[in-house]
């Protein structure tokens, strides 16, 4: 209750003009009846599969992600538990929670010709704010948008097995792996908008390579691929090119920017050069490109991300709002933004997560079946969505 | 070391007017006081062969004169009056002027009336013409079977009684017994102790039997006094548990408020009856603070077992140790607080599922010549 109470009070700090969705947070969970919902199978389920026509109506029920769906949006986007659940479960089911609600309600009212919104989810460790991410973004592939899913900034500052300094500006380093992974991801998901845009500039990438202005951005993608040494600029070509293009009129397509664990970017980072100094985030060739994307200076998309702690370097446990995890140049670069508080199940919600386990024979123990064994989940995980998977998980 | 402590308080009080205190003589008395120059090979043979030290009651009485004396000094010492100067006090005064750092109470400096310092010892039993005093010198045992005799005469005495109350008519069953309480019977040390000197176990049994006999015949109420000499008073096991108040704060809202402790940490929880389960642990969530799922359980228990799971918010805070202990720590005092929301038959039951129990476990300490407190070192053969 009290995070909700912080992010209204945050929210009114925020100068954008902007209707705000009035539906309120979290007091009326319990109160939103399930009466009349077409599912005659099961309280917390709902048919409603589409993002776009999820309503408070379906609050705290799961909804089936299509696994066509899942192969293309997420080739790795999904948190690895989540992954594993969905192997086991053979069908993905996702909660439809407020939080998302509330942003891709955002997303349906927002005007396009203005200025990027920022979304940041934030929240108790474990609580689902790169579910909630991961919601939102089957909501934009949806409406058929073009989707920039960075599944984890924090795999950009750390463990980097390869460091090549860039060819580009000297300054700076590469990382050709990471940025060939992720332009493969990006291929996946984007397969159609690769075969439409193009580009508006001359890229030279060696002095026998190059990118004519006016070629598909696929192949620019696919230069990056199978060059994995200019990868990381090609990474930086395709966002240059995606934030020139997205505000325009002749470009029918809205971009989404979709990043977990923004705070990476204004962090700190593991990686050393070779004189065993440390690297500054923005000495990377992909982090200064996607800072550059992180401002709001282009048109006709929306920028959702989470701060995270889990992954964070150099940051202590107990810190989760955006102000700390994102330090003051973060604050400052990312401000003004949206905060959207993520918090750990209402009663309802919880409700919700026990029956799912229970139908899916998850909850093996027998106590677990019984009302006192839910008492016992609940204050055993303080109804914390990853505390209770975990928990579940061994019963 | 003990001698150089008897030197110093020896010297300190010799000072203040040549009392030559108990103290010194006391802490000395494990080690003969002889002159420097014997050997020490000497000194262990003498040790074996002696026993136990052998003390004359002129010696005894000399002691007792220099504990008083030195009670005196004592109390001039410390600017006290030395007329109403008690044992309390001399302890007191003891534990200021030397304070130990030692644990173990028996090594400390004491100063006490010779009388619980020696033990008792038998004054000689034969008089200058080598007559023993005793009719019962020669069984060998003579306290032990003059004390059977004397009991044997009470329950000779009391049939006697009896037999005229029965040729007079007036005999009758129901007569006031005596009321033994919860006492038992003196153990066999303690009757060795009272009577200064060592009764088999057989003789014990039947000094215990005759007295039973005595407690058997009616009309034993005469001898209680007697009987009651050779008993001991139980400690009364409290059986009633300490139940911390119920109080009510400004809302109308029933809390109470119970401390705990668990090795080396100390908790206090404050248990209110809201109806939300709400639990935070000095100020943090307690998913935060706990992040082991054996402590959340730990805290759990006492609410699981009474089935009060999602009534009480609990407001903990803990320090010390580390997080067992403080897990240990949290579920006592909780317990302890549900207390006083429950019945009584609750409350026994939680005393019997050891909810109330303190674990009085403690970090053993690691010996010389070990790796740790129980762990060896590699056992070579040679």
């Amino acid at each position: 209750m009290a995070l909700h109470r912080l992010s209204f009070r945050l929210r009114q700090t925020v100068t954008h003009v902007r209707s705000l969705h009035t539906s309120g947070c979290g007091q009326q969970l319990e109160a939103v009846a399930v009466e009349s919902d077409p599912e005659p199978f099961s309280v917390f389920r709902t048919q409603e599969n589409n993002p776009e026509f999820q309503s408070e109506k379906h609050l705290g029920q799961y909804y089936t992600l299509p696994s066509a769906h899942i192969s293309t949006v997420f080739p790795h986007g999904l948190p690895w538990r989540y992954q594993q659940q969905v192997k086991t479960f053979n069908e993905a089911c996702m909660m439809v929670r407020q939080p998302a609600l509330e942003v891709i309600s955002y997303l349906k009212k927002a005007d396009y010709s203005k200025p990027a919104h920022r979304y940041i989810f934030y929240g108790l460790r474990g609580s689902g704010k790169t579910m909630s991410l991961c919601h939102t973004v089957h909501f934009c592939h949806t409406q058929g948008w073009l989707v920039l899913h960075v599944p984890d900034a924090f795999l950009w500052v750390k463990n980097c097995k390869e460091l090549l300094p860039s060819s580009f500006n000297t300054a700076r380093f590469d990382q050709p792996l990471q940025a060939a992974e992720w332009l493969r991801d990006f291929k996946i998901t984007n397969e159609q908008f690769l075969l439409k845009i193009k580009t508006k500039q001359r890229y030279v990438w060696t002095k026998r390579e190059f990118t004519e202005e006016g070629s598909l951005l696929g192949q620019l993608v696919d230069q990056g691929i199978s060059r994995v040494k200019s990868s990381s600029d090609v990474v930086g070509a395709v966002i240059k090119e995606l934030r020139l293009q997205s505000g325009q009129p002749e470009s029918n397509f809205k971009l989404a920017v979709a990043v977990d664990g923004v705070n990476a970017l204004w962090g700190r980072s593991t990686i050393k050069k070779e004189d065993r100094s440390a690297v500054e985030p923005e000495e990377l060739t992909l982090v200064y490109n996607l800072r550059k994307l992180m401002n709001n200076d282009w048109t006709g998309g929306a920028i959702i991300s989470t701060v995270c702690q889990t992954g964070s370097l150099f940051i202590s446990k107990s810190a989760y709002l955006p102000q700390e995890l994102l330090g003051e140049t973060g604050f400052d670069n990312m401000d003004p933004f949206i905060p959207v508080s993520v918090p750990n199940y209402s009663e309802k919600e919880f409700e919700s997560c026990y029956l799912y386990y229970m139908d899916r024979n998850w909850l093996q123990h027998p106590q677990s079946l019984t009302e006192e064994g839910k008492k016992e989940l609940v204050f055993m995980t303080n109804r914390n969505p990853t505390m209770m998977e975990r928990l579940c998980s061994s019963l | 070391m003990a001698l150089s402590c008897a030197r110093t308080v020896g010297a300190f009080l010799g000072k203040c007017g040549n009392c030559g205190s108990a103290v010194s003589s006391q802490l000395s008395r494990k080690v003969p006081i002889r002159p420097l120059s014997c050997s020490s090979s000497l000194l262990r043979k003498n040790l074996a062969a002696a026993g136990p030290e052998k003390f004359t009651a002129e010696f005894i009485e000399k002691q007792v004169e220099e504990f008083n004396i030195g009670k005196r000094h004592l109390a001039n010492m410390m600017g006290e009056d030395p007329e109403n100067f008690c044992q309390e006090d001399v302890d007191r005064s003891i534990a200021y002027l030397f304070p130990s750092g030692l644990f173990e109470k028996k090594a400390q400096p004491l100063m006490k009336h010779p009388d619980e310092i020696f033990p008792r010892q038998r004054a000689v039993q034969w008089g200058a013409d080598g007559r023993p005093f005793h009719f019962l010198f020669y069984t060998g045992k003579q306290s032990y079977y003059s004390l059977m005799h004397e009991t044997y005469e009470k329950i000779q005495n009391l049939e006697k009684h009896q037999d005229r109350l029965r040729a007079k008519g007036l005999f009758s069953q129901d007569t006031k017994r005596i009321s033994l309480g919860t006492s038992r019977w003196l153990t066999k040390d303690e009757v060795d102790v009272l009577l200064v000197e060592t009764i088999s176990a057989h003789d014990y049994n039947r000094f215990i039997q005759l007295m039973e006999r005595l407690l058997s015949i009616p009309y034993c109420a005469g001898e209680e006094e007697f009987v009651l000499r050779y008993r001991r008073q139980l400690e009364a096991q409290s059986r009633k548990q300490m139940v911390p108040p119920l109080e009510r704060d400004d809302r109308g809202v029933a809390f109470s408020t119970a401390e705990g402790r668990r090795k080396t940490s100390t908790s206090s929880v404050v248990l209110r009856d809201c109806g939300a389960g709400r639990v935070t642990v000095n100020g943090r969530d307690y998913l935060d603070f706990f992040s082991v799922l054996q402590d959340r359980e730990q805290l759990m228990f006492p609410l699981q077992f009474t089935g009060t799971l999602g009534r009480f918010d609990l407001e903990c805070s803990v320090s010390g140790g580390g997080r067992s202990g403080q897990a240990g720590a949290l579920r006592l005092a909780v317990s302890r607080a549900l207390l006083s929301f429950l019945s009584e038959g609750d409350v026994e039951t939680m005393r019997q599922a050891g909810l109330l129990t303190p674990d009085p476990r403690l970090r053993e300490r690691k010996k010389p010549g070990q790796e740790g407190a129980r762990k060896k070192f590699t056992w070579k053969k040679r």
